[in-house]
């Protein structure tokens, strides 16, 4: 018994260990690079799902700048994320064409379908719902991503489909 | 006559490295064609000729334009014809294979343009003038050479052999060319300033941000033909004298970015990019030009569209405009002389170059040269890519180019240049396209986003969608565009949830004048833009909102009343087990009926309705 409850211990420092190390080597290849603050901050969080105030805090000592300068930035942007998401992305177009195709029918029918709020993510951890605007495929409104999959001309029930699959 | 583009293809068989023996089947791969299942259909085609081991040679393309037909599938013979397919799915693809490339028979009933015969899609390619996009579509983005035999790179070099810097200016000027990102500034007098501005070292930035939602123009020419992107890139860059550059890509377009990063490697192996440019192939002793390219990827900001604000963030910082003057022509990125332009713009310089300023200022209107690239999406028959001459008329582009609108409905209103532009209504149709003409409407040229509004479109609705994007986007800095533009969305979504005001229209004028006039960058100033032009056109609209509860187009849920037509209910229950206030009655197989008391307007019962016996009034 005593060395299970050791184990996670362990495994959790070597989480700790490891994201370090990966901030670390991220931050060694932009060295010295102008500029290099949200390409840092992308690959970290691709490489980590999310920006937790641990990973900011270690970023910002391996840049010798404040926190608060690397929050005012990850604030602005809307790709950077401070909480983890589901295990699939689902992103709804709202944009201009998709908007008049019915987009708002879709989306509705999407959160009612997965018990979900705009942004939010559902209970089982399965799906995070966003709202963006514009997939870049407005002659196939409406449109949403599951993931790195574009799907267009949906109605309501193709969305609801769509995602029973996935 | 057969439209400019087929004989482009028609010649570029050999080109593209045909074999004389077998076909060469093309799928269209760009962000709509992937969507539409394009993957899935390449697989199946894969599958069908390896079968069948036929001689074939399968290739990719980007956006074709015509994104209303995806998937799309072209088929060229040795003999230089063409067929192209439109909707095909992965089950279509067995009769294609057995039909056309085994036994050499067209499917007629699919096609959708041929060299062979004239085809119903062909008016969509009519009234166009291929100049930007005249590789889209045609070849494979990813292959430098294909680039290299439509005269790729030859501008270029006829730059760097032939021209001194000021002599490629003096040309830019000579075609009016004017800038494509919005604003329509002319862009070799950019150049000048840039040129002009002292200091050793010079930027030179890409603007491919294209914030505004409804609109594909830059996503299609960088994974269509990101080489000319580039190109026009490098020619700037030996004009304005910069060595250094940045091309800023929107955090949503992965491929795009994928592309243009495979463009810079090869096209830095083969010496157009990188230190002494060319030089092996100029002189002995080597060009003198250098220039070095980076991709910078947008990390979600609609306002880093704006040239200041992008420059911030290129730098690292959060992307908020800054006052100009200065300009960045004197101090832009990193303080140092920058010269920006649009994506489009510097597609359009190649050509240019090769074809002479003349050739392009011979097409367009006195003030507005060249021509411009429209995405068309809405409620258009044809939605996709098209790229036509300054001075059509807008009816001209939806109706002949764009079949009308979908579903045999009425055209109401097109909505050009996205969150700064406005609504141009159906009466406005034979407005021409110039710079001019499109800002005396209300709305602006903008980007080229063309988003076609039919009868179902609420104009005040619309005027909310927009300033619902543009209050979130603001960055903040100015008090009218953080707050003005909130004030301007509530009194928006009062009016069309059927809580509008006497005087409210009078407010939205008086908001509007302060927004544009005490805000900083273009965001704020054009902010009011689709509430004025709606204001302007359809303000009877927003006064059956106001005064009498009714929203003429049928969208606002709110002030809907709620019925079931007897005749169609089949009494299946559906609609009464949606509504979440227990407002619909009836029995099993007999019509239901709505209490109009208790009924909130949510409209879950028409969307569970399967027969349609759910109406609006
Ligand atoms: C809020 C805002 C968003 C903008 N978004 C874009 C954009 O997405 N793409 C673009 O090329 N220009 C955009 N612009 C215009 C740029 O500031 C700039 O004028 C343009 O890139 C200059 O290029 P051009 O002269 O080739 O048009 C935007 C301007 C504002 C105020
Ligand atoms: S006008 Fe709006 S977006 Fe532009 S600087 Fe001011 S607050 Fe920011
Ligand atoms: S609109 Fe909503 S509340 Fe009204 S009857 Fe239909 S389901 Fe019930
Ligand atoms: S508006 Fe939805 S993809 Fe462009
Ligand atoms: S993306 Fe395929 S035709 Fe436009």
């Amino acid at each position: 018994m005593s060395q299970s409850r050791k184990k996670p211990k362990k495994s959790i420092a070597t989480r700790e260990e490891t994201e370090v190390g990966l901030l670390g080597a991220i931050l060694t290849k932009y060295a010295g690079a102008a500029g290099a603050v949200i390409p840092i901050l992308q690959e970290s969080q691709e490489a980590l799902g999310c920006l937790r105030p641990q990973t900011i805090e270690t970023l910002a000592l391996g840049m010798g700048v404040p926190a608060s300068q690397i929050y005012g930035v990850v604030t602005f942007y809307s790709q950077f994320r401070l909480m983890p998401i589901g295990k699939h992305l689902c992103k709804v177009c709202h944009g201009t064409a998709c908007h008049v195709s019915g987009a708002t029918e879709v989306g509705e029918a999407i959160l009612d379908q997965l018990r979900v709020d705009e942004g939010g993510t559902t209970a089982d951890g399965r799906f995070t719902v966003q709202s963006v605007a514009c997939l870049g495929c407005c002659s196939l409104a409406p449109v949403m991503m599951i993931d790195e999959e574009t799907h267009g001309r949906l109605t309501p029930d193709r969305a609801r489909k769509l995602l029973r699959e996935v | 006559m057969l439209p400019g583009a087929i004989m482009h293809v028609a010649g570029s068989y050999h080109a593209a490295g045909g074999n004389r023996e077998g076909l060469i089947v093309v799928v269209g791969l760009g962000s709509c064609g992937i969507a539409a299942g394009g993957q899935k259909v390449r697989s199946a085609l894969i599958e069908a000729i390896e079968r069948r081991a036929l001689p074939i040679q399968l290739r990719e393309t980007g956006c074709v334009g015509m994104c209303y037909r995806e998937v799309l599938v072209d088929v060229f013979d040795p003999q230089g014809k063409r067929f192209t397919y439109g909707n095909v799915t992965p089950e279509r693809v067995e009769r294609l294979a057995t039909d056309h490339f085994e036994s050499g028979r067209p499917v007629r009933e699919w096609l959708v343009r041929s060299s062979e015969e004239s085809l119903a899609d062909d008016s969509f390619f009519a009234k166009q003038k291929r100049i930007v996009l005249r590789n889209c579509g045609i070849i494979d983005p990813e292959s430098l050479a294909e680039y290299r035999a439509r005269d790729g790179y030859q501008a270029l070099e006829k730059a760097l052999r032939r021209m001194q810097p000021e002599e490629v200016i003096q040309a830019v000027r000579d075609s009016g060319l004017r800038g494509r990102g919005g604003a329509g500034f002319p862009t070799g007098l950019k150049w000048q300033f840039a040129r002009g501005a002292k200091g050793e070292k010079k930027y030179l930035i890409c603007n491919g941000d294209e914030g505004d939602p409804g609109a594909f123009m830059d996503r299609s020419v960088l994974e269509g033909d990101p080489h000319t992107v580039i190109e026009g890139m490098l020619i700037a860059a030996y004009g304005i004298g910069a060595d250094e550059g940045y091309l800023y890509v929107r955090a949503e377009y992965p491929l795009a970015v994928r592309r243009l990063r495979k463009a810079i490697a090869d096209a830095t192996m083969a010496g157009f990019l990188g230190e002494h440019i060319m030089g092996s192939m100029l002189t002995a002793r080597g060009s003198e030009f250098s220039f070095q390219l980076h991709v910078k990827e947008g990390a979600g900001a609609f306002v880093c569209g704006e040239e200041t604000a992008l420059m911030a963030s290129i730098e690292g910082q959060r992307g908020m405009p800054r006052l100009r003057p200065p300009f960045p022509a004197t101090s832009g990125l990193w303080g140092k002389p920058t010269n920006i332009n649009n994506v489009e713009t510097y597609a359009n310089i190649p050509w240019i170059l090769l074809h002479g300023p003349q050739a392009f200022a011979d097409l367009g209107t006195e003030k507005s040269k060249g021509s411009k690239v429209f995405a068309l999406a809405g409620k258009i028959a044809r939605g996709g890519l098209v790229e036509v001459p300054m001075g059509i008329t807008i009816g001209e582009v939806i109706y002949e180019i764009g079949g009308g609108i979908k579903d045999g409905r009425a055209f109401k209103a097109v909505q050009m240049g996205g969150p700064s532009g406005g609504c141009i209504p159906a009466s406005l149709a034979d407005t021409m396209i110039d710079y001019e003409s499109v800002t005396q409407t209300g709305a602006i040229m903008g980007s080229g986003g063309m988003v076609v509004l039919d009868e179902t479109a609420c104009m005040v609705e619309i005027a909310r969608f927009f300033l619902d994007f543009t209050q979130k986007e603001s960055c903040g800095k100015c008090t009218f565009c953080r707050i003005g533009t909130k004030r301007m969305l509530e009194i928006l979504t009062r009016i069309t949830q059927g809580q509008g005001q006497e005087g409210d229209i009078e407010l939205l004028y008086d908001l509007a004048d302060k927004v544009k006039t005490s805000s900083l960058c273009g965001l704020g100033q054009t902010a009011p833009n689709p509430v004025l032009t709606t204001l302007r056109y359809f303000r009877e609209e927003y006064e059956a909102h106001i005064r009498e509860k009714r929203c003429p187009a049928h969208y606002c849920r709110k002030l809907l009343v709620y019925r079931i037509d007897s005749d169609l209910c089949t009494g299946c229950t559906a609609c009464a087990r949606a509504c979440p206030t227990q407002a619909i009655s009836g029995v099993v197989k007999q019509p239901h009926l709505i209490d109009q008391a208790r009924c909130i307007q949510c409209g879950s019962c028409v969307a569970k309705c399967r027969f349609d016996a759910v109406k609006t009034q």
